[in-house]
């Protein structure tokens, strides 16, 4: 694994950045140590990066991450909802009380999500 | 069960309330129309006088089965208590409309126990998915598996029965991000040839799961295409809408239409806008049985309308 991280560093270093992301995605669980590597700022606010569904409403109803950020929703409520992207970029599954879904932003937009079961419901993941 | 809770419900609630009771509780209100206008006739007890065809037909909602949380930990046993007032009828309705919300998950398990429990009552279902069927990993397929032979699209469907014509309709698929329930297009286009051929005079009854006019959009609480399934229907002289969604009784008329929703067998949830949201609504656990139910529809002799007869099942 050592060998790996330190491969990918100066694979990394040769190309531009990216390229270097397609790489660390194709590579799956090293995305991790190369995002780490790269952007400081994402890793200490990882754990703000949580949108909570509580009483009908997703909360921050907008969230302002890096490239390459996971995000995590977390279902508060004691019925179930979903989050489905408006151009289907990603959906998750019926998501029952204290289920969660994690969705990794591997590119810059902004993505609108809604709830399946309750469209009323509506955020918004701005990733830059 | 032990502590009658009923006994204080009825006391001390002025006119006001009363009415307001009428409106969106789960008091049992027999519903009568005349020319069009519906009044109420009176409370359960008087609504054994109402003549009937011996056509009458139940509905049932949002039995939730597999909803185990703070507002009712056992969905399906209050389910299985619906059942036994339905066994217990003294006359044996027709057959039985659920508005949706059969499940709380869509998980095997759940449609297995639904289908137990209402098989027992011996008495033919028909049914219209919420958007809680549907959220099985094929979303939508496991209930049109079960319930979707000979029915169109996402599971809607018409049958006649008695002169009446019923139409089972699906406002619960394909969902648009900030909208309400959705027909869609190919359900709308199909429903209008669907009546080209019905008369006038022809008693119409629509079923869906989300009530088809809006009733309270902040909560998602109408159906975004609805007024164009409402616009073909309005030539017609009687026309009566069931829905559920709301877990609330809710009553209202426009023209030749009444529009009822009826209670859940599940937990009840608030009324408009007087919580912040529209999530299970935990009460004392004496009064959870007044705030569930079903409703007996009878269709009464000669022109007159659908009569509804609301029951709890603390009654």
């Amino acid at each position: 694994m050592k060998y790996l991280n330190s491969h990918l560093r100066s694979a990394a270093a040769r190309f531009v950045p990216g390229r270097a992301l397609a790489i660390a995605m194709l590579l799956g669980p090293a995305v991790g140590a190369m995002v780490a590597f790269g952007t400081v700022a994402a890793e200490e606010t990882k754990d703000a990066n949580v949108v909570t569904i509580d009483n009908f409403s997703f909360g921050p109803g907008e969230l302002n991450v890096a490239v390459g950020t996971t995000v995590k929703f977390i279902n508060h409520d004691d019925i179930p909802h979903s989050v489905v992207e408006n151009n289907k970029a990603f959906r998750s599954k019926a998501l029952d009380t204290d289920d969660a879904y994690s969705y990794t932003f591997a590119s810059a937009g902004t993505f609108s999500y809604f709830c399946g079961l309750h469209p009323k419901m509506v955020g918004k993941i701005i990733v830059k | 069960m032990a502590n009658k809770g009923l006994d204080d419900h009825g006391q001390g609630i002025g006119r006001r309330e009363v009415l307001e009771c009428m409106v969106w509780a789960g008091t049992g209100v027999l519903w009568a129309m005349s020319g069009g206008v519906p009044h109420s006739v009176g409370l359960i007890g008087e609504a054994a006088a109402a003549e009937s065809t011996g056509f009458t037909f139940l509905q049932m909602s949002d039995s939730h089965v597999g909803f185990d949380k703070k507002a009712n930990p056992d969905a399906l046993g209050t389910l299985r208590e619906a059942v036994a007032k339905v066994k217990a009828m003294p006359m044996k309705p027709s057959f039985i409309i659920h508005t949706g919300d059969i499940t709380h998950l869509s998980k095997p398990e759940e449609f297995d126990n639904a289908d137990k429990v209402f098989g027992e009552t011996g008495v033919q279902m028909h049914w219209v998915p919420g958007e809680h069927d549907l959220i099985d990993e094929g979303q939508g397929k496991a209930y049109m598996e079960r319930y979707g032979k000979g029915a169109k699209g996402a599971g809607w469907y018409s049958f006649d029965d008695h002169g009446v014509h019923f139409v089972g309709l699906v406002n619960v698929v394909d969902l648009k991000a900030g909208g309400l329930g959705n027909l869609g297009a190919e359900q709308l286009a199909w429903l209008e040839a669907d009546l080209k051929g019905k008369s006038n005079s022809t008693p119409i009854v629509v079923f869906a799961h989300i009530p088809l006019q809006v009733l309270y959009k902040e909560w998602g609480w109408g159906t975004e295409d609805g007024t164009q399934a409402l616009t073909l229907l309005k030539r017609f002289g009687s026309v009566t809408i069931l829905n559920g969604h709301i877990h609330q009784l809710a009553q209202k008329v426009e023209g030749n239409m009444t529009f009822h929703t009826a209670l859940s067998t599940a937990f009840p949830q608030p009324a408009p806008g007087s919580a912040p949201s529209p999530g299970p609504m935990v009460v004392p656990s004496d009064q959870l049985r007044s705030m569930l139910g079903l409703s007996t529809v009878t269709v009464l002799q000669g022109n007159k309308p659908l009569a509804f007869v609301d029951k709890t099942l603390a009654g």
